[in-house]
C-alpha cells in the first residue's frame, strides 16, 4: 500500500494537484475570504480562458511542437468574437471556422516544409495579432450576450469555474487519454516513426491536432470576452507563456507525447492562483514575476527528484 | 404590532439619519490599481500617490491605500488584480487602466459588489465607474490659443506629434487641427513624429528644417519641445515661440532662455498628481458626497510668471507636479 503511495508513478500524476491543493490552502489561510463560492467564482474565473489556451498549447505540444503563437490567436478570435460574432454571427462563425482551418494548415505546412513549429508559430504570431488590429484598430467591440450569459453562469453549489475546468478536462480526457485513435495521436508525439510505419498518416495527425489547437483557442477567446465584455488586440499577450508553463506545470513533457488533460487544466488553475496568492501578501510588483517563477521552478524541481526514482 | 412597526420605522430613521451626519470613512480601505510604471510620469504618479495616502493614514481619513502595479501592463493580469482586490474587501478601487473597454466586466463585479471605482488617466467605459478623464484635444487647442495671443499676425507652424497609431497622438493632434482651424492665420507647414522623447524630436525636426520657410511656432505634446529648440539652435535658426510639456529639461531650457534673452512662452501637461485627486474623489464617495460619473483633469499649466517655482520642485529627469487636495477634488467635482 505504502509503496503504491510513494511510487514514482503515482507522486508524478498527484504533484500537479498537490501543488494547487497547497497553494489553495495558503490562500485561504491568508485570506479567509476567498474560501467561499464567491471568493473561488472570483479568483478562477479567469482561469477557464487560460486553461482552454493551455489545452490548445497540449495539443501542439504532444507532437513534439511548440505554438508561440496562442496568445495573439486568443486575441484574434477575441476581437472577432467581440465584433462579427456578435453583429453578424453568420459571418463571425465563418471566420471563426477560417482561423480553426488556418491553424490545421499550419500544421500541414510544418510537416510538408519540416519546419520547426518555433519558428512557424513567432512568425504567425505577427499575422494574427495584425489581422486582430485590422479588425479592431482601437480595444472595444462587445461580446455576444449569450456568451456573457455562459460565462456570468450561477450553478448551484459548485463555482462555474470549477465545473468549466472539469468538464474540459473531461472531454480532452476522454478524446486524448482513452479513445484508440488518442493513442495513435500521443504515439506520434512518442515515436512518429513507428506510427507512421505503423499506417498512420503523420500529415493527417499534425493537422488534426493543430486544428485541435485552434479550436480550443477559439473557445479561449470566446470565453475571455465573456468576462471581459469587450476586446482588446493585445488581450491575450500572456497566454502563450501561460499556456506553455500550464502544460509543464501539470505534468507534460516538452518531447514524447507525454501529456496530461487534468495535469494541464489544474496547471492553469495554479497559475492564476499563484498571481491571486502574491497580491494577498502584497508582494511588491518587481517580484511578483519572480515570485511566479520561483514557483514554477520548484514545481519542476520536485518532477526532477520524482522522475530520477523512475528511471 | 403597529407600535412596534412604528418603532422600528423611527430607529431605522435615527440611524439612517446618524450615517449620514457623520459619514466616517477612517475606517475605510482604498487600493490603486495601476498597469504600468515603467516611465517617469507613472514613477511620479506613484510617488505622489504614495505621499498622500501615508498621510491619510495618519491622519485617521482612511484605514489603508496601498497601491498594485501589474508587472506587465496586460489586460488579463489587471483584471485578475482587481478581482483579488474585491475579495480583499477594499471599498473603494481607483483605476489607471489597461483598456478603456476590456476590464468592464470585472470593473462591473466591482460595483456589485458594493464598491466605488474610480479611474483616471486611464479610464474605463463602464457606466458604474466614475471617470477622471484628460481632455487631450483641449491640450493641443490651447497651445494654438495661446499661440494666436502672442502672435496676433500668425505664421507657419511646425507640430510635433507623439507615438503613431496612439489615441492620446490623434487627440493632441485633432485639438491643435481644430484651433488652426479657428486661427486662420496660422498654417501648419509640417507634422513630424517626435515619439514624445526629446532625442526623437530633435532628430525629426532637423530632418525636415532645411526644407521649412520661417517658422513662427511649434507646437508640440510633451517631452518634445526640447528636441525641437536644440534642432533649431543646431541649425542655425532663430528660435521660434516653442509650447512646452512640463518636463523637467523643457522648464530648464525655458529658465535659460529666459535669464538669456527674456524668452517668453508657455508649458501645459497633465501632473502625475492626478493620482491623489483621484483618491480624493473616491474617499469623497466613499464619505456620501455627490459626485458627477464624469470629471476631467485639470492641466497644469506653467506660465512665465511660475516658472522658476515650478521648476524648483521638478525632480531632475521627471515631469512637473502638483499633489491634490480635498478641496481641489471638491473643486473638480463642482465643474470648476
Amino acid at each position: 500500500m505504502l509503496t503504491a503511495v510513494t511510487s514514482p508513478k503515482f507522486l508524478r500524476a498527484a504533484l500537479p494537484g498537490a501543488s494547487f491543493a497547497i497553494l489553495l490552502a495558503a490562500i485561504f489561510y491568508v485570506q479567509p475570504r476567498a474560501m467561499s463560492y464567491f471568493g473561488l467564482n472570483l479568483m478562477l474565473q479567469y482561469a477557464v480562458p487560460i486553461a482552454l489556451a493551455t489545452i490548445a498549447q497540449m495539443f501542439i505540444i504532444t507532437v513534439n511542437d511548440l505554438d508561440l503563437s496562442i496568445g495573439a490567436f486568443v486575441g484574434l478570435t477575441a476581437t472577432i468574437g467581440a465584433t462579427l460574432v456578435a453583429s453578424t454571427p453568420l459571418l463571425g462563425a465563418l471566420a471563426l471556422l477560417a482561423a480553426i482551418a488556418a491553424y490545421g494548415a499550419l500544421g500541414a505546412l510544418v510537416h510538408w516544409r519540416n519546419l520547426p513549429s518555433i519558428v512557424v508559430t513567432l512568425g504567425m504570431s505577427f499575422v494574427w495579432l495584425g489581422v486582430a488590429v485590422l479588425i479592431l484598430p482601437t480595444p472595444g467591440g462587445s461580446a455576444p450576450g449569450w456568451v456573457k450569459a455562459i460565462m456570468g453562469l450561477k450553478t448551484p453549489w459548485v463555482p462555474f469555474p470549477v465545473v468549466a475546468a472539469l468538464v474540459i478536462g473531461i472531454v480532452v480526457h476522454v478524446f486524448l487519454m482513452m479513445s484508440s485513435y488518442g493513442a495513435v495521436l500521443r504515439g506520434a508525439g512518442g515515436n512518429p516513426r513507428a506510427v507512421s510505419r505503423a499506417g498512420w498518416s503523420l500529415l493527417k495527425i499534425k493537422v488534426i491536432m493543430y486544428s485541435a489547437a485552434g479550436f480550443f483557442g477559439v473557445l479561449s477567446g470566446l470565453s475571455l470576452i465573456g468576462l471581459t465584455s469587450a476586446a482588446d488586440a493585445h488581450i491575450a499577450d500572456r497566454y502563450t507563456l501561460y499556456a506553455i508553463a500550464g502544460v509543464i506545470l501539470g505534468g507534460g513533457e516538452f518531447v514524447g507525447g507525454r501529456v496530461s488533460p487534468f495535469g494541464a487544466v489544474v496547471g492553469a488553475l495554479t497559475l492564476t492562483l499563484t498571481g491571486s496568492f502574491l497580491i494577498f501578501l502584497k508582494i511588491s510588483p518587481d517580484w511578483q514575476i519572480g515570485a511566479q517563477g520561483a514557483v514554477l521552478i520548484v514545481v519542476l524541481a520536485l518532477r526532477a527528484l520524482i522522475k530520477r526514482r523512475e528511471v | 404590532m403597529s407600535m412596534f412597526r412604528l418603532m422600528g420605522a423611527s430607529l431605522l430613521a435615527v440611524t439612517v439619519g446618524a450615517g449620514a451626519a457623520m459619514a466616517e470613512t477612517s475606517k475605510m480601505r482604498i487600493a490603486l490599481s495601476n498597469n504600468y510604471a515603467g516611465n517617469s510620469w507613472r514613477q511620479a504618479m506613484l510617488k505622489s500617490w504614495d505621499k498622500i495616502t501615508k498621510k491619510a493614514v495618519a491622519d485617521g481619513i482612511v484605514a489603508e491605500a496601498p497601491a498594485f502595479t501589474t508587472a506587465e501592463n496586460q489586460v488579463t493580469e489587471q483584471a485578475a488584480q482587481i478581482q483579488n482586490l474585491i475579495l480583499q474587501g477594499y471599498n473603494a478601487i481607483v483605476v489607471n487602466a489597461a483598456s478603456p473597454t476590456a476590464l468592464n466586466g470585472v470593473v462591473k463585479q466591482a460595483c456589485d459588489a458594493g464598491i466605488v471605482v474610480v479611474s483616471f488617466d486611464g479610464i474605463v467605459n463602464e457606466p458604474c465607474a466614475y471617470r477622471i478623464a484628460v481632455d487631450f484635444k483641449k491640450m493641443g487647442s490651447i497651445q494654438v490659443d495661446y499661440m494666436a495671443g502672442r502672435l496676433p499676425k500668425g505664421g507657419n507652424l511646425l507640430e510635433i506629434r507623439g507615438l503613431a497609431g496612439v489615441f492620446v497622438d490623434d487627440a493632441i493632434s485633432g485639438g491643435i487641427h481644430e484651433g488652426v482651424a479657428k486661427n486662420p492665420q496660422f498654417k501648419i507647414v509640417s507634422s513630424v513624429h517626435g515619439d514624445w522623447a526629446q532625442d526623437v524630436a530633435q532628430k525629426a525636426v532637423a530632418g525636415v528644417l532645411p526644407s521649412l520657410p520661417q517658422i513662427a511656432g511649434v507646437v508640440t505634446q510633451g517631452g518634445d519641445g526640447y528636441g525641437a529648440a536644440r534642432a533649431f539652435a543646431a541649425a542655425g535658426r532663430p528660435t521660434p515661440l516653442i509650447t512646452l510639456g512640463n518636463r523637467y529639461d523643457e522648464l530648464q531650457w525655458w529658465k535659460e532662455q529666459k535669464t538669456a534673452n527674456g524668452y517668453e512662452t508657455m508649458s501645459v501637461s497633465i501632473a502625475p498628481g492626478v493620482s491623489t485627486l483621484a483618491f480624493w474623489v473616491a474617499q469623497m464617495i466613499l464619505d456620501g458626497k455627490q459626485v458627477p460619473k464624469d470629471l476631467t483633469v485639470p492641466f497644469l499649466q506653467i506660465n512665465q510668471d511660475t516658472l522658476e517655482k515650478s521648476l524648483a520642485t521638478t525632480e531632475k529627469g521627471s515631469v512637473a507636479n502638483v499633489e491634490y487636495t480635498l478641496d481641489d477634488a471638491k473643486a473638480v467635482a463642482a465643474g470648476k
